[in-house]
């Protein structure tokens, strides 16, 4: 609540700085002309609007984080707070109710020893939100002066508020690297858990996976947690079948509307391909479950293979494959796309055909995007539960036969999660380290197709 | 409407077109072209920009084709063949009629490669040591051969820009054509460059007809026994390259090579 005041404060604060230094700014105009002015008044108002905004907002984040605790520390220094129990869970959740009520979350208390403390937490809150805002005005004036004073008409006010975004800009491409980061960081920390109860060679290694979370939680069976079948599974499903469909396809798609469709069909049937990769995967697992399956399994039993069952490997490959058709033909379309026309015509001048100009020319300059591209549909194949878990079963098989069924790592960590088991049984723990292989097991695969594309890639600029 | 000179030698024309009208949609580019492409010469086509003459060189090997709105109208022969019947392969054409751009367009792939493409393509040569001679002998008639057979797997990207206009060139030899069209080769190049082209193009006078077309009036004069004046999609006047620069008939050319306009 005060939080949020203090922003709307630095924001009202640098709205007034924004007029402020833009006035200054026109005045400077006015008096020395537009061609001495060093930059447009509209960056000598940013300046000052900046200047007050950031600092004033940092500390809206600063005391958000320690006025609770100096709160805290006024309250437990009046005489009401003498007759708290000394420790414990007792004197925490009388203190967290009586501020709940101080504070308006919570309107009445369930332990009558709480009462007294109410009064002394709505004078402190009430007297650190005075100070806040007081703090606040004073950081935002003090700023906001040092920056107006500083204009001058020869002031490179430009420059600096072009500094300003740049920084802004770089911590907005931190932001994701951060954030990866802080999940490797999480997961590796359960996995470290669940390592400590099973070893990682029977985890990585061993042919079975039967978690059972009715076991005992201290003394895991190493020898149910082995993950090849799952990664045997998603490798098989979401990077052999899937891409056996996708690949050519896509590719064969992108090759036909790029060269060979004529424009007006090609303005439908582009957007019309990329449609489907905004259809959720949850209804490709409905097609894959209710007409796919089914279908493989009739035409197996029609051709002699009696031991297939309705829900296959195949089947949730085959759904996959499609669903990820745009991925790929969208990203090799576009680069395809980006060949300087000069390279077609120089092919096509010297009696190349178009199809040998396409092999020989186009998707070798173009193979940058085409990988990037595949790599991308893996890692949505690899990643994707839904379809899986419908047409392909949770049954971890370690079988060649695309007629079995099959899991994949993600189905698993899925189910891990959301069975009985608490979490801090060894079940649940695993699903962090499947989670954490896969990361692992992906990002080795994007590094080796960047450097693969790095080595063969053909750059025509 | 067309003049054409009258002391012309006897030549064998190995293109000619008839009566040639090249459209962008309704957009009429060329209007009535009929001229006979000598194989003994090289001939070149000037105008300002925008006249139509790069049109008609690209009409000369189908390259318009790959413009969806363009269309032919008239007679063009090779040889005497209509190559705009349906009779007429346009890959065989263009294997017998190649083409330099304007822009060095070599493809990224290594030198080596860049050669060897027409003639993998083409069935020319069997075998890597065949091959490798095609190789050696475009580079040498293109006279880069010295400058990169030290490192023919390098990108042909990475060549400076007088070099990869030569190697296209050579790309262009290494299929055997019979016809070379040049489109504006040297507008992209520096003067030295562009020194090492018009050599270039004096050394295959003789084994190709050659075709150039170029915005530079003493390129013109410099490498071309035949030029014909183009403006505003028709074709003024026709004759040796001397007599147009010297004594031209039509007053649009004397006005064009004086620098009164273009």
């Amino acid at each position: 609540m005060s939080t949020a005041t203090l922003f709307l404060l630095a924001l009202g604060l640098g709205l007034a700085g924004w007029i402020a230094g833009r006035s200054r700014a026109w005045a400077f105009r006015k008096s020395v002309g537009p061609r001495q002015l060093a930059a447009l008044p509209t960056y000598h108002a940013w300046y000052v609007a900046l200047w007050i905004v950031v600092p004033v907002s940092l500390f809206a984040v600063l005391w958000s984080i320690i006025s609770p605790s100096l709160v805290l520390q006024s309250v437990l220094s009046t005489s009401a707070a003498a007759d708290l129990p000394a420790f414990g869970f007792q004197r925490d959740n009388l203190l967290r109710e009586a501020q709940a009520v101080a504070s308006g979350a919570s309107s009445g208390v369930f332990n009558d020893a709480a009462r007294p403390l109410i009064e002394p937490f709505r004078a402190a809150i009430s007297y650190y939100n005075i100070v806040g805002v007081v703090a606040a005005l004073i950081i935002g004036f003090v700023a906001g002066a040092y920056a107006f004073l500083r204009l001058r008409p020869d002031f490179t006010a430009r420059t600096r508020v072009e500094k300003a975004v740049m920084a802004a800009l770089l911590i907005a491409s931190l932001v994701a690297i951060l954030t990866t980061l802080g999940i490797v960081v999480s997961l590796v920390f359960e996995t470290y858990r669940f390592f400590e109860m099973v070893s990682p060679l029977d985890f990585l290694f061993g042919t079975m996976w039967n978690p059972d979370p009715m076991s005992s939680a201290s003394d895991p069976d190493a020898t149910r947690y082995g993950a090849i079948p799952l990664f045997w599974g998603t490798i098989f499903i979401g990077a052999i079948i899937a891409m056996i469909v996708a690949i050519p396809l896509g590719l064969m798609g992108a090759i036909y509307l790029t060269q060979y469709a004529n424009p007006k069909l090609r303005s439908w049937v582009k957007p019309a391909l990329e449609i489907l990769a905004g259809v959720p995967t949850v209804v490709y697992g409905y097609f894959a479950a209710l007409t796919i399956a089914p279908m493989i399994r009739d035409v197996a039993h029609a051709i002699g293979i009696t031991s297939a069952s309705s829900e296959s490997a195949l089947a949730a490959g085959l759904v996959m494959g499609v669903m990820i058709i745009p991925f790929v033909s969208s990203m090799a379309d576009d680069s395809i796309t980006a060949v300087p026309s000069a390279m077609r015509d120089g092919s096509l001048a010297m009696g190349a055909t178009r199809s040998e100009t396409i092999k020989r020319v186009l998707i070798p300059a173009a193979l940058p995007g085409i990988v990037a591209g595949i790599m991308l549909a893996i890692s949505r194949a690899i990643g994707e539960t839904m379809i899986v878990v419908m047409a392909a079963s949770t049954a971890a098989n370690l079988s060649a036969n695309p007629l079995d069924s099959m899991t994949t790592v993600t189905v698993q960590i899925v189910a891990m999660l959301t069975g009985e088991a608490s979490t801090e049984h060894h079940t649940t723990l695993s699903a962090f380290a499947l989670g954490f292989v896969l990361f692992l097991v992906t990002l080795a695969l994007n590094f080796v197709a960047l450097r693969v594309v790095r080595r063969f890639r053909e750059a025509y600029e | 409407m067309t003049v054409v000179h009258e002391n012309l030698e006897d030549t064998t024309a190995k293109m000619g077109a008839r009566n040639v009208s090249v459209y962008y949609g309704d957009k009429k580019a060329i209007d009535n072209v009929s001229i006979d492409i000598p194989t003994e010469y090289v001939t070149a086509f000037i105008g300002p920009s925008g006249c139509g003459k790069s049109t008609f060189l690209r009409s000369l090997n189908r390259m318009n084709d790959t413009i969806p709105s363009a269309r032919v109208e008239g007679e063009i022969t090779l040889d005497g063949d209509d190559i705009y019947t349906s009779g007429m392969d346009v890959v065989q054409l263009r294997a017998r009629v190649g083409m330099v751009f304007q822009k060095p367009n070599p493809f990224p792939k290594s030198i080596y490669d860049n050669i060897a493409y027409g003639p993998k393509i083409h069935g020319l040569a069997q075998g890597k040591t065949e091959l490798d001679e095609v190789v050696e002998n475009s580079l040498r008639r293109a006279g880069l051969w010295e400058e990169v057979k030290d490192r023919l797997e390098d990108s042909g990207t990475a060549l400076s820009g007088g070099q990869q206009q030569r190697l296209c060139i050579a790309r262009a030899i290494a299929v055997d054509p019979e016809v070379i069209l040049m489109d504006e080769p040297c507008s992209a190049l520096d003067p030295i460059a562009t020194a090492k082209i018009e050599e270039l193009i004096d050394d295959l006078n003789g084994s190709y007809a050659i075709v150039i077309v170029t915005h530079s009036m003493q390129q013109a004069a410099r490498v071309s026994q035949r030029t014909a004046f183009f403006h505003l999609g028709k074709m003024v006047e026709y004759g040796r390259t001397s007599d147009i620069f010297t004594t031209p008939l039509e007053q649009r050319t004397q006005d064009y090579i004086t620098g009164r306009y273009g």
